[in-house]
């Protein structure tokens, strides 16, 4: 492999991996400050315990995002630094602003939330929460601008001189109409997966509850959890859907690719499952709705919907004139085509699996049932991964759809790479980074399964307050 | 002023941040061996920067991101030419951030002794190499006319880089030492307070040859005043160790850290990282700069939210000012649980 190609796994693998802990971050933050807002208006000891036990969950799972958010943004310089000198003047300034406004907030009102049980008064403690999730939510924003800009590149001009692009409307960067749907789509989906995460988790536990008292527990962090899957399953779903119809106007080849369709078809139907290479060339067996291609695409069920074919004769026309070879060089626009079919069909199955299985959760508590069977510990245990992995599908797919470019139309992937980057240097940087991200993986899993299974204590009586300055702290690590 | 030059100095201010905020908690780390007998020592140790190293460390992150925004040919030529001692930074981070967290999270001892080793190599990788790096820009490294480093990793490794690294290594060790000796009781604040002055000595030596040395390689009249200031201040330090007045001590190594850092950034300028080629270029303000509209959305947000991230981040360090002494450590059994219900 030559050292693109090896910066390409790189970033694959140190991102999707990122991204599998900053939904559950987002999506948990605002899930326990819910909690701690209701044990405060409601002083129902139950919602306390549920803070404090998913408060340690939490905080396993933001400590490893965190680290793994420092290799994000080192490694664009390290690894593509003719991407970051061609891009610098606009895609740096909401990454700087990200950390200036998104990473001081989270840090700092979480040192003040894990530590301050005892310095601060109840409803500062509970607004670091809530300004931590803010913090999660200007973090997501900036940083989908940021890509978005890669998506749809707006608000710049390109400078022959200095052979960069450089921003002039940075209004256009941030509400950038791709940027206006993907944001929302990110974080619903970032919700449904943190709600996932605790359905799963309080769910095993009712199962396993021996007493009335846990049970109480459980339940409502079961219902309410569910009820946010569904409803934010329902919010994806519709901003997936405008999605799909901008990314169609702004990238066709992306929406072609996820279909794998090679000619152009009106009305285009939509295969659900595929046997076959998917490269046009052979009949394949296939499950097919009618017209729904076209639907996704366009809004009608009989729209047309350009395939591979003849975007790629539309694509060497558009881009075949190159403002500076530097950037890219005319060739074949076409990703790879099952990567793309089979990711999008995994984000969206993945994602429906986990909004059906929590519809069946709602109904299988109804009314105070707490079901014991194994359906409920299948479902307890399937219900995490189904959004977690829908999320990185999403991402697999919209960032390889995009392929061959970096930023679409402007630059290519190829061009993107630091020139001075050795195979060596690279070869060391992800094995380095692969290996530690793996042992990672297993010590963070055995972790979390470990603080799960302790569940939801009860709360250990109060101290007497005569200790005065000498008490323990509340919270030590 | 022009906007290049703001946002070099904007960028100095971020690294003054990183370093002398970073700089104890990383001494911390380093330490945690030396001047933690026993586990429970070693947890007070680790809770006195428990709530604010994560903090400390987002002006790196921010230094980075604003160096990308604000100097992006800086940014890609720094970024890709330090590639492994960069690599090595990185790792270091990942395993001591997690170090902290996890640490707690098993009674065990041998969980236990896994983390502290990450800490202390976490803490001691870090503060080596960052010298070694800021050293090699000052220094100059081999940048051709393209502005690509053309050199490889055996450039970066140089005597007076070497020094540069050992100086920021001794200046965190004796800042942590320090911020123990503020932040702790008992047994351990004095022993603290009795390894500080022995190493401000040592750190004296270390950062007067090294600042010396860069005052005659590139230094001006403003970064000659700083380091002059800088050395003062940490013979301050050292007689308020000595004298016992942890806080005068304290402020002194921090105000040592960012005299130094301001006075190689003074150095430095107007180049960025200057080449050691005749026929390359060097890197300047100005020739790594991002456009001036650029510049402006940055320098109005940067104006608009420091003041506010400076407020809430000192208001945490006011809320967790109690020294914290062993008995205030609830048991291992405990840890990561609460004792008060409210």
């Amino acid at each position: 492999m030559d050292p693109t190609d090896i910066a390409r796994w790189q970033f694959a693998i140190t991102t999707v991996y990122h991204f599998l802990f900053v939904p559950i971050t987002i999506g948990l933050s605002a899930v326990i400050a819910g909690y701690e807002l209701t044990w405060l208006r409601t002083r129902d000891e139950r919602w306390l315990r549920l803070t404090k036990f998913f408060g340690k969950l939490f905080l396993i799972n933001f400590a490893i995002g965190v680290v793994t958010g420092i290799v994000q943004e080192f490694q664009f310089g390290m690894n593509w630094s003719d991407y970051s000198r061609f891009v610098g003047d606009v895609f740096g300034a909401p990454l700087a602003i990200e950390g200036l406004l998104a990473f001081f907030l989270e840090s700092t009102f979480l040192g003040l939330w894990i530590f301050g049980w005892d310095r601060l008064p109840a409803r500062l403690h509970a607004a670091c929460m809530v300004l931590v999730h803010i913090g999660t939510l200007f973090s997501a924003y900036f940083i989908l601008a940021a890509n978005s800009w890669m998506q749809h590149p707006v608000g710049f001009a390109f400078n022959p001189e200095t052979g960069r692009a450089e921003m002039n409307d940075f209004a256009a960067v941030l509400f950038n109409k791709v940027q206006l749907v993907t944001f929302p789509h990110v974080v619903l989906s970032a919700y449904m997966t943190g709600a996932a995460f605790v359905v799963g988790v309080a769910l095993w536990h009712l199962r396993r509850a021996r007493t009335a008292e846990d049970r109480a527990v459980y339940r409502p962090a079961v219902r309410t959890g569910a009820w946010i899957v569904l409803v934010a399953a329902l919010g994806v779903a519709v901003s997936g859907d405008v999605q799909g119809k901008i990314m169609t106007e702004v990238q066709p080849m992306k929406m072609a690719a996820a279909e794998g369709l090679y000619e152009t078809e009106a009305p285009a139907d939509f295969s659900v499952f595929q046997l076959g290479t998917l490269d046009g060339e052979k009949e394949t067996f296939s499950i097919k709705v009618p017209g729904m291609l076209s639907f996704l695409a366009t809004g009608t069920p009989n729209g047309e919907v350009e395939g591979i074919n003849d975007l790629r004769e539309k694509y060497r026309d558009t881009y075949g004139a190159d403002p500076g070879a530097a950037y890219y060089s005319p060739g074949d626009y076409t990703p790879v085509i099952p990567l793309t079919y089979w990711s999008f069909r995994l984000m969206m199955g993945l994602g429906m699996a986990g909004a059906a299985i929590a519809a069946w959760i709602l109904w299988a508590t109804r009314r105070g049932r707490a079901p014991t069977g194994r359906a409920v510990l299948a479902a307890a245990v399937a219900l995490p991964f189904l959004p977690l992995f829908a999320n990185s599908f999403g991402w697999i797919f919209t960032e390889l759809g995009r392929q061959p470019w970096a930023v679409f139309g402007l630059m290519t992937t190829e061009h993107s790479v630091s020139p001075g980057l050795s195979t060596g240097e690279a070869w060391t940087s992800l094995t380095a980074l692969t290996a530690v991200y793996g042992v990672l993986a297993v010590v963070e899993v055995r972790l979390l399964l470990t603080w799960i299974r302790k569940g939801a204590e009860e709360l250990p009586p109060d101290v007497p307050t005569d200790a005065g300055e000498d008490r323990p702290l509340a919270f030590a690590y | 002023m022009e906007l290049t030059t703001v946002w070099f100095i904007l960028i100095a201010v971020l690294w003054i941040g990183y370093f002398t905020l970073e700089g104890f908690d990383f001494g911390v780390g380093m330490l945690l061996p030396v001047l933690g007998r026993d586990d429970t020592e070693r947890r007070v140790m680790i809770n006195t920067i428990g709530p604010v190293w994560d903090g400390n460390e987002v002006w790196l992150l921010v230094a980075g991101g604003a160096t990308f925004a604000a100097f992006p040919e800086w940014y890609a030529t720094l970024f890709s030419g330090f590639y492994l001692p960069l690599l090595l930074i990185l790792l270091a981070l990942i395993v001591r951030g997690l170090a902290f967290e996890y640490r707690a999270k098993r009674p065990d001892l041998r969980w236990k002794r896994r983390w502290d080793l990450a800490i202390i190599v976490g803490s001691f990788v870090p503060s080596l190499l960052w010298g070694v790096a800021f050293a090699n820009i000052l220094r100059g490294v081999p940048i051709d006319a393209d502005l690509e480093y053309a050199g490889g990793f055996f450039n970066l490794l140089n005597p007076y880089a070497l020094l540069g690294g050992l100086t920021t290594l001794a200046l965190f060790v004796t800042h942590g030492a320090l911020f123990i000796a503020l932040k702790t009781d008992g047994e351990i604040r004095h022993r603290a307070r009795r390894l500080a002055v022995p190493a401000v000595g040592v750190t004296a030596v270390l950062a007067v040859a090294f600042l010396a040395w860069t005052q005659q390689q590139t230094g001006s009249v403003g970064s000659g005043f700083a380091f002059v200031v800088a050395a003062v201040t940490l013979v301050g330090a050292g007689l308020g160790a000595r004298a016992g007045r942890e806080g005068w001590a304290f402020l002194g190594t921090f105000v040592t850290i960012g005299l130094a850092v301001a006075g190689l950034f003074l150095a430095l300028f107007p180049d960025v990282m200057p080449t050691t080629l005749a026929d390359g270029t060097s890197l300047t303000t100005t020739n790594a700069a991002a456009t001036a509209y650029t510049l402006k959305i940055m320098t109005v947000t940067a104006v608009l939210f420091t003041p506010l991230v400076l407020a809430y981040q000192g208001w945490t360090y006011w809320v967790f000012r109690k020294r914290i002494a062993t008995h205030h450590i609830p048991p291992a059994s405990a840890a990561a649980e609460t004792t008060s219900a409210r």
